[in-house]
């Protein structure tokens, strides 16, 4: 046994290691959320464009809830937009937006440029602090709640119709 | 046009960096002339290449070209000159084009110290380097490409990440970056000698003063990296082991246990089997930080943009270099063989410890860094391994690396006991001890039990380290560079490891709320709030608070600690006041409005941290001055070998 083999052999493992994290990791929505499997976070906030009205997280129960957190300073928000617009034609989940960081009228002039509002309703989130409890990393980020009001999913970055096909249906299918 | 100029360059520096990985390596296989004569023109090529596709970047970043995605991204008209230029590799793609950048200039210094050397190794050096290039720019130009257009084109970025925002940070990746780069130099050296299966003394002499160069510039870019956690991220901490932090610190490990283990096989021509496997880990260990950073296989709070396709592309990249390397290792290595031995007391045994203990710690990181990995991979759950498991570990290799570092400097080649210098030990550990103990006992009071422990140890390396010089100057003789900077970098490790136990046995912590004129006490320290008032900058707005500071009712300063909110991204960052005072650093933190006038404040007394991140730099002048000894200027006689001298010089 040559003893100048054992590196090789010892990277063989390594590289065995890295494969399967990589393997892994797409899965977990790349960054793996310490909220999944938790009740989402409590917070009550206005509606965009209406101060007088108020969402309150307990309205997640009851319906499976696609949570979306956008911006109009984000570019990847505008990438997936259509996406939204085309789940939210399909009325398999509630709608709910979280418009961050962002001023009213310049969200809803973006929502009209970008060609229409999906969400049912739009929560904001002018300071982010409600962002942060979510532990959100950067904009976009689009969390499933189920019905009993539970983080079931976190997804990072542009959404797709393809990544909503694989990602979030399964889960709603399997678990209603 | 320039993002198209620069993406055709970038297109031109691979193909031209292909050209010298193929001249490179067949030209010399096959003993064709003319094959190893392109290495050179294929060097200038792809650096011209390289340069003007950095300069194009820079140029469309100046110019607010958001017509470029990147640019978008991380760049703002509201960003000021000096940070639209360091916006170039504020994220993935910019950096790994100023990675790619500064491995073209490595390699041209390269080609022109080895043109020097006899002709095929030298081009076979280059061919190796030529490989690595050529598989970063595929990687770039296939998944992550600087120039993409964005169309239509946004009507302004999306601004640099504020956290980048500074000028530590700023040149921290350019530095970071020449010192992984680096020590691809010495990888490619290895990789040259193992395929001309030439692996004698002169090898390790000509890979030195590189070796050396690339570990002086990756300590400096990891100390700016920590020195900029330390005031920007507002905790007061200076290392957090994260993966990132690790991936940078695991090649320095493996790199300072290489430039020992050179200047054995470069003085002995002992470790030869061993000096070539740590040439390949350090720059192997280079790439996986790289992978580990990039492929988002580890959760960091560094990794900006992670991506799972560029993990496979670099994980395939890894197999192809490491393995490869790796391989022709487990074929060469065997032919080599050591004639010299060594007593037990010489100079050679504690260099193997050196290296031993080095690599353990090496290990102990790269084990903690990759648990999560592993045990998820295993189905095991997630399991995260923080400072509990870092801290203990990582001492028990470096307590007894630095002690036994104050015994065998005074320790000769080949033939020594460890009687012929028990008078120095003994003297210098008693003095280190007395210092060690006025200083727990006396200066700070109280402590941790290892604080007087690993207070000695600090000590004792700084004196042991100044005697070699102190005592050449007394005798009047030649005081060669390579004998400075080893002390000098010895030094600085004194420095360090003082300054990790005052900090982590002596540091004052208190968060408090304040209203205005309220004050509070911090050890010997008094802090009046005086209320905070509203700050505009360039691309920013926030608060400033003002602190008075005093010393037992002696005014000591005013610190003004800010809390500035970006335009753009709307994120907050801290940036602490900091004041020197007595060898402590005085950190004042602004946290939260409480409203009503109050605000939590965050204060700390971290005493002679400065020393941690000067010792760093020390040591980095060290490995500088040794770097430019001028034995390692190579002659055009040097292929003859050369007599291996005896004497007490090591680099």
């Amino acid at each position: 046994m040559n003893r100048f083999l054992i590196p090789l052999g010892a990277f063989v493992l390594l590289a065995i290691v890295l494969a399967v994290g990589l393997k892994h990791s797409p899965e977990k929505g790349i960054i793996a959320s310490p909220l999944i499997g938790k009740p989402a976070p409590v917070f009550t906030t206005t509606l965009l464009n209406d101060t007088s009205a108020k969402f309150d997280s307990a309205e997640f129960k009851g319906h499976w809830t696609l949570f979306n957190v956008w911006g109009t300073w984000c570019f990847a928000c505008r990438d997936e937009h259509q996406a939204l617009l085309d789940i939210a034609k399909r009325k398999e989940v509630r709608m709910v937006g979280l418009d961050w960081k962002d001023e009213d009228p310049t969200a809803t002039q973006w929502l009209q440029d970008q060609g229409g509002n999906p969400f049912d309703v739009i929560a904001t989130d002018h300071d982010g602090r409600i962002a942060v409890d979510w532990g959100v990393y950067g904009a976009p980020e689009t969390f499933l709640v189920n019905p009993q009001g539970v983080i079931v999913h976190k997804y990072v970055g542009a959404l797709t119709m393809e990544a909503w096909e694989r990602e979030f249906l399964p889960r709603i299918n399997a678990k209603s | 046009m320039l993002p198209e100029l620069g993406h055709f360059a970038l297109i031109l520096a691979m193909l031209l960096a292909a050209l010298q990985g193929f001249f490179g390596i067949a030209g010399p296989a096959l003993g064709r002339d003319r094959w190893t004569a392109a290495v050179t023109p294929a060097v200038a090529g792809q650096f011209v290449m390289l340069a003007t596709s950095v300069a194009c970047l820079i140029a469309s970043f100046v110019d607010n070209d958001f017509s470029v995605l990147y640019i978008a991204e991380n760049s703002n008209s509201a960003l000021p000159l000096f940070y639209r230029v360091t916006a170039m590799w504020g994220a993935h793609e910019g950096s790994l084009l100023l990675w790619v950048f500064l491995l073209g200039c490595w390699t041209v210094a390269v080609a022109i110290g080895v043109s020097r050397l006899p002709r095929r190794f030298a081009a076979r050096v280059l061919g190796v380097l030529g490989v690595v290039s050529f598989g970063f720019l595929l990687f770039m130009l296939a998944t992550s490409n600087p120039f993409l257009r964005l169309d239509p084109p946004a009507p302004d970025g999306r601004d640099l990440n504020p956290i980048l925002q500074d000028p530590a940070l700023a040149i921290h990746p350019p530095i970071l970056y020449t010192g992984y780069v680096g020590f691809a130099v010495a990888f490619a050296f290895a990789c040259a000698a193992m395929l001309e299966g030439r692996m004698d003394q002169m090898w390790a002499r000509w890979t030195r003063p590189w070796t050396t160069a690339a570990w002086a510039f990756l300590s400096v870019g990891i100390a700016l990296g920590s020195w900029w956690a330390y005031y920007e991220l507002g905790w007061g901490g200076y290392w957090f082991w994260d993966p990132v932090e690790n991936a940078s610190f695991m090649p320095w490990l493996v790199g300072t246990a290489l430039i020992h283990s050179l200047a054995v096989t470069d003085k002995r021509g002992l470790f030869k089997s061993w000096t070539l496997l740590l040439s390949i880990l350090a720059f192997s260990l280079s790439l996986l930080g790289t992978f580990l950073v990039r492929s988002g296989v580890l959760v960091s709070v560094h990794s900006f943009a992670a991506d799972p396709t560029k993990g496979i592309f670099i994980l395939v990249f890894l197999c192809v270099m490491i393995g490869g390397a790796l391989t022709l290792y487990a074929w060469r290595a065997p032919l080599l063989k050591s004639q010299a031995g060594f007593d037990l007391g010489a100079r050679e045994s504690f260099l193997l410890f050196n290296n031993i203990l080095l690599v353990i710690a090496a290990a102990t990181v790269l084990g903690g860094t990759l648990a999560p990995l592993i045990s998820d991979s295993l189905n095991l759950g997630t399991l995260s391994v923080g400072t509990p498991y870092f801290n203990p570990t990582f001492m028990l290799s470096m307590l007894p690396l630095t002690a036994l570092l104050s015994v065998g400097i005074h320790a000769n080649w080949k033939r020594g006991r460890l009687s012929d210098s028990t008078r120095t030990i003994l003297i210098t550990l008693i003095i280190a001890v007395t210092t060690a103990v006025i200083l727990v006992y006396g200066v700070y009071s109280n402590g941790k039990v290892l604080s007087p422990v690993a207070a000695t140890l600090g000590v004792w390396i700084i004196i042991s380290s100044l005697i070699d010089p102190i005592d050449r100057m007394r005798r009047k003789l030649s005081l060669p560079r390579s004998v400075v900077g080893m002390a000098v970098a010895h030094v600085g490790l004194g420095m360090f490891v003082l300054s990790v136990t005052t900090v982590e046995s002596f540091t004052l912590e208190r968060d408090v709320a304040l209203g205005v004129g309220q004050q509070t006490t911090v050890g010997n320290y008094e802090f009046r709030f005086q209320g905070v008032k509203a700050i505009e900058g360039d691309n920013y707005n926030g608060v400033e608070g003002t602190v008075v500071v005093t010393r037992h009712g002696v005014p000591i300063s005013v610190v003004y600690p800010q809390k500035r909110q970006y335009w753009v991204q709307r994120q907050v960052t801290t940036e602490a006041s900091i004041e020197m005072h007595h060898g402590s650093n005085v950190f004042v933190a602004l946290g939260d409005d409480l409203g009503a006038g109050k605000w939590s404040v965050r204060f700390q007394i971290r005493p002679l941290v400065n020393f941690l991140w000067l010792g760093a730099f020390i040591m980095a002048l060290g490995g500088g001055i040794s770097a430019t000894d001028k034995r390692y200027r190579i002659a055009k006689e040097a292929t003859a070998p050369v007599a291996a001298p005896g004497g007490v010089t090591a680099g």
